[in-house]
């Protein structure tokens, strides 16, 4: 009776932990790889909804324009004028390392047409003609 | 001699015991600085400046939108949500429609966004933008 318990206790309890930095090791890789940080915070805009949303190819040549309810234009967290749009966003476009690709307007849905038509017009002066209109999902 | 023995006892190995603590360290802090990029939204391509294409008036539909959000289309009224409708009907008679949409500038861009959305859910992939009077 007694041989059968310390046989019993001889079955190895410890989890082999051997190989745990590599397993540890491979999701800091991913996780180091996928991290972009945060670039800008913008302001505080409440986006309108849609359906047919589409994803935006990843963070990098992709430009935000923020516009809050009370029409303040944000780009990489400096307030500019609407006029300034043609000439940061042509720089943005010339960019060797990450040239912009798509420009995504985050635009309070109180705000006028005629400031998001502005703002068309700048992109256009500045060639960068993909844009993104930022919504949330509408749901059913 | 002597002296070169002692040298040769001591230890050549890296500690490793710590080595997964570090990595959960730094493991730990990608995972709170990770954001999962989600921004989406309704892609657009705008014209080219002074890019104007002569197009034949059959294959336009008009579609305005005035300052309280009403919607007219081809000269009559609709409703927002009868648009996708209306043009996934016309679309099927016409895959070349080109559909022009202009806006009051005192349109909220709200209503914008639900107009190209139904036209978007629509399957509508020739919008034009025309500038506000």
């Amino acid at each position: 009776m007694s041989e059968k318990f310390q046989r019993k206790g001889k079955v190895s309890t410890a989890i082999p932990t051997a190989s745990m930095p590599d397993i540890i090791f491979m999701l800091l890789l991913f996780f180091m790889v996928t991290t972009t940080m945060r670039e800008a915070t913008g302001l505080p805009v409440n986006l309108p909804a849609a359906k047919k949303i589409e994803k935006l190819p990843g963070r990098r040549g992709v430009a935000s324009i923020y516009v809050d309810k009370q029409g303040r234009i944000s780009i990489d967290d400096k307030l500019v004028q609407v006029k300034d749009i043609a000439s940061i966003m042509y720089n943005k476009r010339i960019d060797a390392l990450h040239p912009l690709k798509v420009v995504s307007l985050r635009i309070d849905k109180e705000v006028n047409m005629g400031l998001v038509t502005d703002i068309h017009e700048q992109l256009r002066k500045a060639d960068a003609l993909n844009v993104s209109y930022s919504a949330k999902y509408a749901g059913d | 001699m002597l002296l070169g023995k002692r040298k040769r006892e001591r230890s050549a190995e890296i500690p490793t015991a710590s080595l997964a603590d570090i990595s959960f360290l730094i493991l730990t802090f990608f995972l709170l600085t990770t954001t999962i990029n989600i921004d989406k939204g309704l892609g657009l391509t705008l014209p080219a400046k002074g890019e104007q294409k002569k197009v034949r008036k059959e294959n336009v539909t008009n579609l305005l939108i005035n300052a309280r959000g009403q919607v007219l289309l081809d000269g009559q009224m609709v409703d927002i949500a009868q648009i996708k409708q209306i043009i996934r009907d016309k679309l099927a008679q016409r895959p070349q429609l080109i559909v022009s949409v202009k806006t009051d500038r005192n349109t909220k861009y709200d209503v914008y966004i639900k107009v190209l959305d139904q036209l978007k859910q629509a399957g509508a992939t020739r919008i034009s933008i025309a500038e506000p009077e």
